[in-house]
């Protein structure tokens, strides 16, 4: 995939900062405004999704590969499943709001509240976002290899006719 | 409500459009248009968390369906499938409808809190006690992070093997080893 | 009346996917059932008049901090929109995996056309 002009460049650089500014804003607000993990790791994904368009695939690989990518999904499950395993030892069932009932209660309404809902939040946007990334990236790299199949070539004049 | 069927209609003839016409590229922005209306009609039912999800679910899902139909050949192909399985399909479908349509007419009236008609709800506890045990301002992520939270478990599950299902398939290790052992 | 107009979209949808060819065309149909019934749920959610569900501060009671009764008999159902969260979001990887087998089956067959692909027997 290759990149384009020096004028979407520029402005894609710019904006990526700025999409990548707005989805960590909704993850972080997520229990006090419309939003969530869900949505805010869709746009963290999209973010890096812009950067492939305007740079080219290989821009993106050199600094995001593969591997890292993944990683950091697993990182994202792990760390949601921690907490609701810490829930079961410091609070008593599984997936209990320890930080609310217990040690933090904190202010209704401000950025400080709701327990481990935030730290959730968190959680699952990495996960959200570093799992998109990867399935686009590996839709990108992915080059159908059509010369070692099974087809002969009056199959592949049949196909091109058009109606 | 006019804005409603106003936003339904856009949707219907959207979706009309992007299953008959034969062009994959028109079908793809037809399904962005459907996409686009949902988002609204979403907004206008007072749910702005589905419609931030929704908009930007719908900007990947279009980059998505792009990359696979783009770089093709966009063959055209031709007519449909044989005629008697058409015609099953479509009897079939019309039974369907009109087995829905009665369902339909079952309903209470749109716009009718139908939450409220049932007193021991689980929807009235979550409004009156969500702030008071969960502490967070907005009930749908108290509902989706603490009350329910084995839901958004699954969910992450449930993801998490899609991802790894479709990485697995545009592998392209597998061919190297299976024709290396033929040299 | 809505309710109807959103099952007409389920329709076409399920039509979509029946009846056409083309391998990109059923995903498609795939989409649109998919997109008709999460409307679906967030309709049936809704009060004529309501507001969102989201706690501000002109509907706390000033002196004790609880959830003013104004609130409560104007706030849409929560519930619904929490299912068709997590649901819109599955939507996307299932998405995913349905071009990653359309791309594959193009690389090794060369067509999307599915009446084809069944002659051939590598």
């Amino acid at each position: 995939m290759k990149g384009m002009t020096v004028v979407v460049k520029t402005i894609a650089s710019w904006v990526k900062v700025l999409i990548f500014l707005f989805g960590i804003y909704i993850i972080i607000f997520g229990h006090l405004t419309p939003g969530g993990g869900f949505a805010g790791g869709v746009i963290l994904a999209s973010s890096y999704v812009l950067l492939m368009l305007a740079f080219g695939r290989e821009f993106v690989e050199e600094n995001l590969p593969l591997p890292l990518a993944s990683k950091l999904d697993c990182v994202g499950a792990f760390l949601f499943a921690l907490i609701a395993v810490l829930g079961l030892v410091l609070g008593g069932s599984f997936f209990v709001n320890f930080l609310y009932q217990k040690y933090l209660p904190g202010q209704a309404l401000n950025l400080i509240s709701a327990g481990t809902i935030p730290l959730s939040n968190i959680a699952i946007g990495l996960k959200v976002g570093a799992s998109l990334f990867l399935v686009i990236l590996s839709l990108s790299m992915f080059k159908p290899d059509l010369s070692g199949t099974e087809k002969d070539s009056s199959f592949v004049v049949n196909t091109t006719e058009k109606e | 409500m006019a804005v409603f069927y106003i936003l339904l209609l856009f949707m219907i003839i959207a979706a009309i459009i992007a299953v008959e016409t034969s062009d994959l590229l028109s079908s793809v922005i037809c399904v962005g248009a459907i996409g686009f209306g949902g988002s609204l009609m979403f907004l206008f039912l007072r749910a702005p968390d589905i419609a931030i999800t929704q908009i930007v679910v719908e900007v990947l899902g279009l980059i998505i369906l792009l990359r696979a139909t783009i770089s093709r050949d966009l063959t055209f192909i031709t007519g449909d499938r044989e005629f008697f399985g058409t015609v099953v399909s479509v009897v079939i479908i019309l039974v369907i409808c009109l087995a829905g349509i009665k369902v339909v007419e079952t309903l209470p009236d749109f716009g009718s809190a139908i939450f409220t008609k049932v007193p021991e709800a689980a929807s009235q506890t979550y409004i009156s006690e969500g702030l008071a045990k969960t502490g967070a301002a907005n009930l749908v992520a108290s509902v989706i992070l603490d009350f329910r939270a084995y839901d958004t478990l699954g969910e992450a599950t449930v993801l998490f093997t899609s991802i790894i299902g479709a990485t697995v398939i545009l592998r392209k290790k597998a061919k190297k080893m299976v024709e290396d052992p033929d040299e | 009346m809505p309710y109807a107009l959103c099952f007409l979209l389920f329709m076409i949808g399920l039509y979509c996917a029946v009846v056409k060819k083309n391998m990109v065309k059923i995903v498609i149909g795939i989409m649109v059932m998919e997109y008709a019934v999460n409307l679906f749920l967030i309709m049936l959610g809704y009060r004529t008049g309501g507001t969102a569900p989201i706690v501000d501060k002109t509907y706390l009671e000033s002196g004790t901090g609880q959830i003013a009764a104004s609130f409560i008999n104007t706030s849409v159902d929560p519930l619904p929109q929490a299912l068709v969260l997590t649901a819109i979001v599955i939507s996307l990887g299932s998405l995913a995996l349905m071009i990653s087998i359309c791309t594959r089956t193009y690389g090794k067959y060369g067509t999307f056309d599915i009446t084809e692909i069944r002659r051939l027997k590598g």
